[in-house]
């Protein structure tokens, strides 16, 4: 789009291998810090994210005649300064606190790329961090946190958040105005909290980055392709996390979390398109790599004490499912038992019925009717598909085939998904009549 | 897009040769190098490769097999250390190979290679391939 921009005669003279294209790679490579660095200097993230777009436009027009910078990071940021520069420059700066930031950024003009370029190794990710957890901040809802996420941390554009969020570019558009512009007026600093403030900041963080992974974990086969990549970008910024602090236990619990839920992403379509449950999904097909590497961010997470983090928890589950090398050698025992705590640290009847589900495949049927009884008055479970079919498989599987058939079907009638119907229903066609 | 990044040999790499000097300012450059790699989130796994002195070749040709022992004599065709990366494209990729320090203390060279993905599988997958592949599966999720 930008290369359009600059003829491509102009590449004349360049090794091929650093035509536009590489530019381009390099820059995607530095945006999101670029921005980080500029939007806390210049306190603007639109002015940002322009004067990174600026700065690329430079690099197209003179990269190609002087080759990449060895540095090109510093390159980028050294030009985008300047012209921020010389925008306020232009401007008739009234406003005080612009003269303040222009007196800043001046003391600044002199500095050379290598100097910007040891501020920006010695800064090891902070300003990147900064940028996550503004985009993060709790004062903004989760929706609009993932939408600027993925613009800014991922360099995703409008028009493609939309679609991997099945929602209309102008709702996408103005969800990241309205976020940015309750930045600017809460006058964030696009700095990493400290100390408490952290501990109180990183849970709106991990949720975010969750809630994009979860986006991408629906998308169902025939989709627009963004849609599963969201969950790419998500284990990419999660793994950005894990690497700018792997003290933090529970970043590392989310990362294996969703390592271990990814191995199975090839696996849960079948060649017809239709979704493949998790028991009876071809274990050849788990990606064996992100299962360790999930098993290993696990073990980390417990060494540093987070064992009973909702996310380390939620990765230990998982894990149990990677282990097993069938589904009949599932240690459901131990999935009980993860689950018992889970409800005491992350209340919420889903997890209860999971947990019944877990205890009636190590304790028998009995035991899980006993735990679905008690969820009958809950809420948010009325019309939730998910516990009258799991009430049906207990009762199959203590023979009481004529109370199975009508929870069969009364699931059957509460879920959207065609072929969960298809299944539920046939499931209660086998309870006899 | 997953790839494979090899460092390639080289004659000093296959001689075990460590300039004393040159290595430990090498180390601390490839230490930052690989730190940026994990911030940036695209490392999975790497490693270094010992000389093919230490290695082991088994030829195949019809039923016979012969083994045959390092050092070979392709240097500059030979792997000294590869790493895993998750990136978006191969221009990222040599974008990131790029940026690396020369590994060697000489003239190298840095190989990309994307990996198959399963789709360029999925018609020749019978369901004996498939079932062989589950036993080996099975078997590789044990550590």
């Amino acid at each position: 789009m930008l290369a359009s921009l600059v003829p491509l005669t102009e590449y004349a003279g360049m090794a091929e291998s650093e035509t536009h294209q590489a530019i381009e790679a390099v820059y995607r490579m530095e945006r999101a810090r670029l921005i980080a660095g500029l939007a806390r200097m210049v306190r603007d993230v639109d002015r940002a994210e322009e004067l990174a777009q600026e700065a690329l436009l430079i690099a197209l027009s003179e990269w190609p005649r002087s080759g990449v910078p060895n540095n090109p990071g510093a390159w980028l940021m050294a030009a985008a300064k300047r012209r921020a520069i010389d925008g306020m420059r232009r401007e008739t700066m009234r406003a005080r606190k612009h003269e303040e930031i222009a007196r800043e950024i001046d003391g600044e003009t002199d500095s050379t790329i290598e100097e910007i370029e040891a501020a920006m190794d010695d800064d090891l990710g902070d300003e990147l961090l900064g940028l996550i957890f503004t985009a993060c901040h709790p004062v903004l809802s989760a929706d609009a946190r993932a939408a600027l996420t993925l613009r800014l941390v991922g360099g995703l554009t409008t028009d493609e958040i939309a679609r991997a969020f099945l929602s209309a570019e102008p709702t996408i558009a103005q969800r990241i105005v309205r976020a940015k512009k309750m930045i600017g007026n809460a006058g964030l600093a696009f700095e990493v909290p400290r100390g408490a403030e952290l501990a109180v900041r990183l849970p709106s963080v991990l949720e975010v980055i969750y809630l994009i992974f979860n986006e991408g974990y629906a998308a169902t086969a025939g989709e627009d392709l963004i849609r599963p990549a969201l969950c790419a970008e998500a284990q990419r910024v999660g793994r950005i996390l894990a690497g700018l602090m792997p003290q933090e236990s529970e970043v590392l619990g989310l990362l294996a979390l969703m390592e271990i839920q990814a191995s199975r992403l090839a696996a849960r379509t079948g060649p017809d398109g239709r979704f493949v449950p998790l028991p009876e999904q071809h274990r050849a097909r788990w990606d064996r790599l992100l299962i360790r590497r999930g098993l290993e961010a696990l073990l980390r997470a417990e060494a540093l004490g987070g064992a009973d983090g909702p996310y380390a928890l939620q990765a230990a589950l998982a894990a149990c499912h990677a282990r097993a090398r069938t589904a009949d050698e599932t240690d459901w025992r131990r999935i009980a038992a993860l689950y018992d705590r889970l409800r005491e640290i992350m209340p919420s009847p889903v997890v209860d019925l999971n947990r019944a589900v877990a205890h009636s495949m190590t304790y028998g049927p009995e035991a899980g009717l006993a735990l679905v009884d008690e969820l009958a008055d809950a809420a948010a479970l009325r019309n939730y598909a998910p516990l009258p079919a799991a009430r049906g498989d207990f009762l199959f599987r203590a023979g009481r085939l004529g109370e199975a058939r009508a929870q069969f079907e009364a699931a059957a009638s509460l879920t959207r998904n065609e072929t969960e119907r298809a299944f539920l229903l046939e499931r209660a066609g086998r309870c006899g009549s | 897009m997953r790839v494979m990044v090899f460092v390639k040999a080289t004659e000093d790499s296959e001689a075990g040769i460590m300039h004393p000097e040159w290595m430990s300012e090498m180390l601390v450059k490839m230490g930052k190098y690989n730190e940026e790699l994990v911030a940036a989130g695209i490392m999975l796994a790497g490693d270094g490769l010992k000389p093919s002195s230490f290695g082991k070749r088994v030829a195949f040709d019809g039923p016979d097999r012969t083994v045959i022992d390092g050092p070979f004599a392709e240097t500059r065709e030979l792997v000294a250390g590869y790493w895993l990366w998750e990136v978006k494209d191969m221009d990222e990729a040599v974008a990131w190979v790029k940026r690396c320090p020369n590994p060697m203390y000489g003239p190298s060279e840095i190989e990309i290679r994307p990996f198959y993905e399963l789709a360029d599988f999925a018609e020749h997958m019978t369901p004996e391939a498939e079932q062989i592949h589950e036993g080996l599966a099975a078997k590789l999720s044990d550590n």
